[in-house]
């Protein structure tokens, strides 16, 4: 039976010192009218058969060992080392839980505590914590952390309309419960006419960086206007591209938080992923989420422990800020181990990669009549260009050269039909990206 | 054990751990200098250092894979090996989360299976595999009750019952949806007290009631004998009725909480159907509705596109229900553990899985007799997949659950949940699972002796304990006052 077991033998023994007949004998508390219904679900499969069906199920699908991605948009393909996967392959890792009893968790610990180092190196913060579900979730426990700060008496929150379309649905998902006001994305506006709409009513201001479009915005004059009111500046970052960008810190902001993707996670259809979330030290108490910080045992040794635990649901309740218990520690442990690897050299010349390669297929499909490429602000390494086609027909002709195109930019951004969102990364080859010009060179 | 350095005292400038491609196309004009960093705190560690490092620290941890993991609420379960395999299938694995409908077929047929099944278990209508987590579930399933009502021309409904065992996440969840709690009392056998529940569904705030969430079994283990009672109760009151699933490795086959008549239900793919807990997540928080709140399930959901036929498969796709609550984080789900939820319940079948849930309650109930002579068990009956225990012992008023638990470190053993539910004094909650053999539960049994002999005999080895750990019991209030949360070279000058 799977992984069950119980030999025969040991159910009667168990039974009989449990003083019953049958293992029915234990379910009297359930109404009699409800017990035991039948499960329509096919019977077991053997392992060698459970393999298989999930190899057909896996083989549908084109995927980035068979296409070359060109695709981002909030997920990326990146190169990821092989000791990272055999690092989260120990059971001593995985098949661990949250490590509230430090003793038997330091491994976990340190490598969270790991983690927030890392984190706040790449983001200038002072502290993160042990992750959230994703970079949406992040910016919306973002949200409620500013109104916090601003002790709920402010009822404003600016995002910016080149924050991913998905985080500030998600931002009005999580808070559609509260008498919030939600503004700035209706239409799309510079960082400098973002900067009009906050007032002293404003709590937070989002912005990403780069933007949904890869540009890199100057977000100065909102960083100071947002600093003049007391809002708190948040930006949603890339953390691969701040191996070579100045940090979110140094623009002014209060809170980064963003995919963790990036880092040595693989794209699996969009999840599991992590959300980071790093923060200045005065608003640290403020952070939802589990946090590690160093301590010493009763031998005076060092060691660590989850810490600021009474903020977290399990003690405090109905009066937590938030309710996030299970967080997503096994991609951080994968980020972590990615960092460790690629130290600060190989973090930025991933990005130099990304960076130049980019460019270099903005060059390139500059150069096809009737396509064009937005230039208006710097890019890292996705960018916008205008095709002379549907995107849609775009995408169709490279799938068939074994292409994943960029992403369709029309359904989110109605002013934006017949753009494209192209995303370069250090997996995409000279020749590849000479493959997709060339496709779509073809297309006119 | 030694401790081991931190990752950034194993730095040596000029170090690299990994082995990357070079330039392959013209360089481009550099970005404007002042939009550049001028450092970047990363460490520089080589490939075999970094595997070193990692390794020795996961030797500092416990893990189902080293020993028994009786941690209530949890259901550290074993972990099956195959699932990791098929979630790292490269056509898995490498899937952009963006592929238009067709090239994603496989995954969608997938995700779509399982929802069917996970809903054919719990005997609710439709299933929604987007949240990454329970407490993310919890939070689809409140805000459903919450827009339903709305819908309703109801509003005031914002008042949501909550037993004072509950997990703390459910109050939690009820306060960030913007509604509030009204707590319940549990009566001296451990069931809600259904007299205080009448009493609130026939009194003044009737029709304030949005609905209750609870744990069934409860978190003390135990079937709520007054189950159909209660839904009655809360039903006729306007209410809806939420079932917070943690606890599910008790149910499968055993009854159907949609059959009972709740409306809502979250799922932890990561304790009843064995994706791993990874040290702190990720886990996955299907959601399953019935009738009333399906147009109001979080976006994206998968469904049937075009209807297959004969020859051919149906088209898969993402829809965005009716009355959606909206999307509740980026992409789908955590679609890594649909694929390891999906291997197990194919290793198992419709009888299979109730056969997991008969041999967890089995468990459980040979450990609580086992122990019921050494500990008082508060609430002695036939418990489900788990069960509560008081952590101290008469006339020895020093030792405390905490004291146990540090204990049965010693003993090779994860300790139990601790100090929950609050509702019992020094409450040790015991969880089993179906995983484990008679001879490891004999062996816990009587470890779990030892100590209490221990506790009277030398109440010192347990007040120490643990000796035989990587480090000692810890300063926590150190930790939290001085708050050194960063490695020594990203700490600010202070």
């Amino acid at each position: 039976m799977s992984y069950i077991p119980h030999t025969e033998q040991d159910r009667q023994q168990m039974l009989a010192a449990i003083g019953v007949t049958t293992i029915e004998d234990l379910f009297d508390a359930v109404p009699a009218s409800h017990r035991f219904p039948k499960i329509d679900i096919p019977p077991a499969l053997s392992e060698y058969e459970i393999a298989a069906e999930l190899k057909a199920y896996a083989e549908a699908n084109d995927h980035a060992g068979n296409f070359a991605v060109f695709r981002g948009a909030g997920a990326y393909h990146h190169f990821v080392p092989s000791a990272v996967n055999h690092l989260l392959l120990r059971g001593e890792f995985f098949t661990a839980y949250t490590p509230y009893q430090p003793e038997l968790s330091q491994g976990t610990l340190q490598a969270v505590f790991e983690y927030q180092s890392m984190m706040c190196a790449l983001t200038g913060m002072d502290a993160a914590n042990a992750s959230h579900y994703d970079g949406a979730t992040s910016l919306a426990e973002a949200v409620t952390v500013a109104l916090d700060v601003t002790r709920f008496k402010r009822n404003k929150i600016v995002l910016s309309g080149g924050i991913h379309p998905q985080y500030r649905e998600v931002v009005r998902t999580y808070h559609q419960g509260r008498q919030i006001e939600i503004v700035g994305d209706d239409q799309p506006r510079s960082a400098a006419e973002l900067a009009t709409l906050v007032d002293s009513d404003t709590a937070m201001v989002a912005v990403q960086y780069p933007n949904f479009f890869g540009q890199i915005e100057d977000v100065k004059a909102l960083a100071e206007k947002a600093h003049a009111v007391g809002a708190l500046l948040v930006a949603v970052v890339n953390p691969v591209a701040l191996g070579i960008l100045k940090s979110p810190a140094d623009l002014g902001a209060a809170i980064a938080v963003g995919e963790g993707q990036p880092l040595g996670v693989g794209l699996q259809f969009g999840g599991p992923y992590l959300g980071f979330f790093s923060i200045k030290q005065e608003y640290v108490r403020k952070i939802a989420g589990r946090i590690v910080g160093e301590t010493i045992d009763s031998d005076g040794r060092r060691a660590y422990v989850m810490t600021l635990r009474p903020r977290e649901q399990d003690i405090k309740r109905e009066k937590a800020s938030s309710n996030i218990c299970t967080n997503q520690g096994l991609m951080a442990l994968a980020a972590c181990v990615y960092m460790s690897l690629l130290g600060k050299n190989g973090l930025r010349h991933v990005a130099e990669l990304c960076y130049h390669k980019a460019h270099y297929a903005a060059a390139e499909i500059e150069k096809l009549a009737g396509f064009s490429v937005d230039r208006s602000l710097p890019f890292f390494n996705e960018f916008v260009i205008k095709c002379p086609v549907p995107v849609e027909k775009a995408n169709a002709a490279l799938l068939e050269q074994g292409i994943i195109g960029g992403y369709d930019l029309g359904a989110d951004y109605p002013h934006l039909a017949g753009h494209m969102l192209i995303a370069v990364t250090e997996t995409n080859s000279k020749a590849e990206i000479d493959a997709l010009v060339e496709t779509l060179k073809a297309l006119t | 054990m030694t401790h081991e350095p931190t990752i950034y005292e194993l730095s040596q400038p000029g170090r690299i751990g990994a082995n990357l491609p070079s330039l392959d196309v013209p360089k481009a004009d550099p970005l404007p200098a002042d939009l550049l960093r001028t450092e970047l705190k990363l460490p520089e560690v080589s490939e075999l250092e970094v595997i070193r490092h990692f390794v020795r620290l996961s030797q500092l941890n416990y893990a189902i894979d080293k020993g028994f993991y009786p941690l209530g609420s949890c259901t550290m379960k074993y972990n099956p090996r195959i699932n990791e395999d098929v979630a790292r299938y490269e056509g898995f694995a490498g899937l952009h989360p963006l592929t238009d409908g067709e090239g994603a077929q496989g995954a969608l047929a997938l995700m779509y299976q399982l929802q069917q099944w996970l809903a054919e278990v719990s005997g609710l209508d439709s299933v929604s595999l987007h949240p990454a987590a329970g407490a993310h579930g919890e939070f689809a399933g409140i805000l459903m009750i919450r827009k339903y009502h709305i819908d309703r021309g109801e509003p005031q409904r914002t008042k949501i019952l909550v037993p004072n065992s509950a997990h703390g996440t459910n109050p939690a969840t009820v306060t960030m949806a913007g509604l509030s709690v009204i707590e319940l009392p549990a009566d001296d056998k451990g069931d809600v007290d259904i007299e205080a529940l009448k009493k609130i569904c026939e009194g003044p705030e009737r029709d304030t009631i949005a609905g209750m969430m609870i744990t069934v079994p409860s978190t003390l283990g135990l079937f709520e004998r007054g189950i159909l009672k209660i839904i009655e109760l809360v039903h006729d009151a306007g209410g809806l009725m939420y079932m917070d699933g943690a606890n599910m490795n008790a149910l499968m086959g055993v009854v159907k909480p949609g059959k009972l008549g709740f409306d809502v239900m979250h799922y932890n793919l990561h304790k009843t159907f064995s994706t791993p807990h990874g040290g702190g997540g990720p886990g996955s928080g299907a959601v399953g509705v019935n009738e009333k709140l399906k147009p109001f399930l979080p976006a994206p959901h998968v469904d049937i596109i075009e209807p297959g036929t004969d020859d051919e498969a149906p088209l898969y796709g993402f829809v965005t229900p009716e009355k959606s609550i909206g999307r509740l984080k980026a992409f789908h789900g955590n679609f890594g553990m649909h694929t390891r939820a999906y291997a197990y319940i194919r290793a198992y079948g419709g009888e299979g899985l109730h056969q997991v849930s008969r041999h967890a309650v089995l468990n459980a109930n040979y450990i609580r007799v086992g122990l019921s002579d050494t500990y008082t068990v508060p609430y002695d009956r036939a418990c489900g997949h788990e069960f509560v225990l008081e952590g101290h012992f008469e006339g020895v008023d020093k030792v405390h659950a905490l004291d146990i638990s540090k204990r049965l470190m010693d003993y090779g053993y994860h300790p139990p949940t601790n100090y929950f539910p609050l509702i019992v004094p020094e409450a040790l909650l015991i969880e089993p699972t179906e995983t484990e053999t008679k001879e490891t539960l004999d062996q816990f049994i009587t470890a779990m002796k030892k100590i209490a002999q221990e506790a009277k005999e030398n109440p010192e080895l347990l007040l120490s304990a643990p000796h035989k750990t990587p480090v000692s019991r810890l300063d926590e209030v150190r930790a939290a006052k001085q708050l050194v949360l960063c490695c020594a070279p990203l700490l600010k000058d202070s």
